[in-house]
């Protein structure tokens, strides 16, 4: 069948990509490896539009081999193409591509760029795994893998030894993650004998809301989504690996890998419906994450670690979204935000490019006239997280504050006060980067450029999505159909079996929802304008680090301590238990090894004086060893 | 090792000397060739104490076999006698070249091979 192998070719293409480049790595030229790369990004994404195009609406399963079974337990390796995984193929696959020809200018100079290029191909393959995959067990093969080059990529400059701990810290505590995701795959097991997710979901949409066993399971599949989409407690590592290239920062830790989390939850809604427990607890963790994220985002200096506290923040308001039972809304976010913070990094790195390596927004300003194309699209970015209408921001950020303001007005308050944040640390950045004078060195200035085509077309592409992707899905009551919604449809069935009445019509009216529209919009541009008013009127300047900050600006700046906390309460103790057992350890095993070799040396010392050399003492000692030998055989009696 | 098979008659020439002489005269010769080789450093000698105690326990061996009327022991010295003679062949050619390495048979002058 056709569609059977476009399916199956979705996935190969990248793992080719990676195969050539990874396995040619210093033989394929210089020019060749941003070709394959970015073509076999290009051939998966033609390969999800034809399928996309080619969809009836029926959520297909592609069925490769049947892996393993045991007993009763069957794993097949499977692919499931519905709406969701459709939607997310598309986002992974055309972003992805974008940031691999982007990634071209970006890292043709660099010693490692094949290695780098394959590393992206292989993280595009796992990504695919992950969203493909018709059971939670190939979900996790492709979960595991985007840490694994996750880890890799972050690492990547790996001289640098900071880079390499932050690589590390984001793998475990991903692995932290994964482990609930694991148990959690282990109860899913015990409990529906399955991992399938038609035949999980199917079995659950059974059961009564509330069934403690889904309550466990959802909790701890959580926990994976918790490391994975950097949620409180598990968030530090996402700042901490900005240390990568910044297109893998785009890539990875904006647009697709880290809302893998949003899109298991997703997948699993019927279970989350089962549980509103565990929806409460996400609802809390999420606006805390969001508020907590984005007031560190406030202060912070470096460009993309203000980006990257706003991707926490960013990914809160997704959860949140999910946790009100707004999960069209949560995937619309995620999808909105995956165009506009791709584009942001992306603009980023152009700006870290020209700049020659400068991160620290104290340094630049002034740069609007140098770097048109990466400032205009980079304000459009801008606006779009904002919230700002009509561009794409707005209208995923609306939703879910209007689901939200429908199940909870407390937590649309603190969404609303988030949103203001949001608004405030984008426009002090763009005002920063890109106005009043330059700041920089006189050689930093003379070496300012606009980026490479390679690297302006896709911010161009991103431009024109961020500003237009809101359209997909306008709510009615702004003479929209919500067409997303429509499309995302069927992938909640069974949820609105379970719950009626979670589902049900929008209870506000359209005026209510003007109201909404109006507030968050009104917040995130008095937000702006406060901006405006701090940094480009009065041209205020972070201060510099050597600077005593107010209390609450340094508790801020230092992201409240919280990599501290963790480093006293968790990593010491962690640290010198192992060192107490290494040194333990050292001191028994050792002692054993080296105290027999010392025995075995000191006995030799005296036995070796007994090799003479002389012939007639061997001789000598022989007889007299076989005298005693017969007088003992004959003349002792044992 | 044959305690069922019916005993051989011995021949009365041999049985003239008692076997307690053989005993004795083969311990005698094995004790000399022992003390031969303790006690001499002259490799050939020490040699020839070697062939004296092989040929001490062919001694014994064939007065055993005759009293006892049993052929294993003497097909037992042949084999010796074969070996050593072996032996002697092998051991020669060293000596030969000791001599010619060192001048010297004294085997007190090999000791350079210790600790």
């Amino acid at each position: 069948m056709q569609t059977d192998l476009l399916v199956k070719l979705i996935p190969l293409f990248p793992l080719l990509g990676f195969l050539i480049n990874g396995l040619g790595f210093r033989r394929v030229p210089n020019g060749l490896i941003g070709l394959i790369g970015s073509l076999a990004a290009l051939a998966s994404f033609v390969c999800v539009a034809l399928l996309f195009n080619g969809f009836g609406g029926e959520a297909q399963r592609v069925l490769f081999f049947e892996w393993f079974s045991v007993g009763n337990f069957t794993v097949d390796f499977a692919y499931q193409i519905d709406q969701l995984s459709l939607i997310m193929l598309l986002i992974v696959t055309g972003v992805g591509s974008l940031i691999h020809i982007y990634s071209i200018g970006y890292m043709h100079h660099d010693h490692g760029y094949g290695k780098f290029m394959a590393f992206l191909n292989l993280f595009l393959f796992f990504m695919l795994l992950l969203v493909m995959g018709s059971n939670y067990l190939i979900m996790f093969i492709g979960w595991e893998g985007v840490g694994l080059c996750s880890y890799l990529l972050i690492g990547f400059w790996n001289k640098n030894t900071s880079y390499n701990n932050a690589a590390r810290k984001a793998f475990v505590m991903n692995r932290i993650g994964d482990l609930g995701f694991l148990l959690g795959m282990f109860m899913l097991m015990g409990a529906f004998g399955t991992l399938e997710f038609a035949g999980v979901f199917e079995q659950a949409a059974g059961l009564p809301i509330g069934d403690a066993t889904v309550v466990a399971i959802t909790m701890l599949l959580f926990v994976g989504a918790m490391g994975k989409s950097a949620q409180i407690p598990l968030y530090t590592w996402l700042p901490d690996a900005m240390a990568g290239p910044t297109p893998v920062s785009a890539l990875i830790h904006a647009a697709t890998m880290v809302t893998a989390g949003i899109y298991m939850v997703v997948r699993s809604n019927v279970l989350y419906t089962l549980a509103p427990i565990t929806l409460d607890i996400i609802g809390g963790i999420a606006i805390a994450t969001a508020l907590l994220a984005a007031s560190i985002g406030l202060v912070q200096n470096d460009i993309k670690k203000v980006l990257a506290y706003s991707t926490v923040s960013q990914l809160g308001y997704m959860f949140l979204g999910l946790s009100v039972m707004g999960y069209t809304s949560g995937m619309f976010h995620v999808m909105t935000h995956a165009f506009f913070k791709a584009l942001l990094f992306l603009g980023a790195g152009s700006v870290i490019h020209a700049m020659s390596d400068e991160q620290d927004i104290r340094r630049m300003g002034g740069l609007k006239k140098y770097l048109p194309i990466t400032f205009w699209t980079f304000l459009i970015a801008t606006i779009a997280i904002a919230g700002i209408p009509p561009f794409a921001g707005f209208f995923s950020k609306d939703e879910i504050l209007m689901h939200v303001y429908q199940h909870s007005k407390l937590l649309w308050v603190l969404g609303v006060l988030g949103s203001a944040m949001t608004s405030f640390y984008m426009f002090r950045l763009l005002f920063l980067t890109f106005f009043g004078r330059f700041r920089g060195s006189e050689h930093q200035r003379e070496h300012l450029h606009e980026s490479p085509l390679t690297m302006t077309g896709p911010l161009l592409v991103l431009a024109v999505l961020s500003a237009i992707g809101g359209f997909f899905n306008v709510p009615e009551a702004l003479g929209g159909s919500a067409r997303l919604g429509e499309f995302l449809n069927p992938i909640f069935d069974l949820s609105r079996k379970v719950d009626p009445s979670a589902f049900g019509e929008m209870l506000l009216t359209h005026s209510e929802e003007y109201m909404l529209m109006g507030i968050s919009t009104g917040v995130a541009l008095f937000s702006a304008l406060a901006a405006y008013v701090v940094y480009v009127r009065r041209a205020d300047l972070p201060e510099s680090d050597m600077v005593e900050r107010p209390i609450l600006e340094k508790v801020l700046y230092n992201k409240y301590y919280i990599d501290e906390f963790y480093e006293t309460v968790i990593v010491r103790p962690v640290r010198g238990l192992s060192d107490a057992f290494y040194s333990f350890g050292e001191f028994l095993i050792d002692g054993i090894v080296n105290g027999i070799g010392w025995l075995v040396r000191l006995l030799s010392v005296q036995f070796r004086r007994v090799q003479t050399g002389s012939i007639g003492f061997y001789v000598f000692a022989m007889v007299l060893s076989l005298a005693v030998m017969l007088w003992v055989r004959f003349f002792i009696r044992l | 090792m044959q305690p069922t098979q019916t005993p051989i008659a011995v021949p009365d020439i041999i049985q003239l000397i008692d076997l307690k002489y053989y005993l004795i005269i083969s311990t005698a010769l094995f004790v000399i060739g022992i003390i031969g080789v303790l006690t001499r450093r002259n490799a050939i000698i020490i040699f020839m104490s070697i062939e004296l105690m092989l040929n001490a326990v062919n001694l014994l061996l064939i007065a055993f076999s005759s009293y006892r009327a049993d052929p294993t022991g003497q097909v037992f010295v042949f084999f010796i006698m074969a070996v050593a003679a072996a032996e002697v062949a092998v051991g020669l050619a060293i000596i030969v070249m000791i001599y010619r390495n060192i001048r010297s048979i004294d085997v007190g002058l090999l000791n350079k091979l210790k600790w």
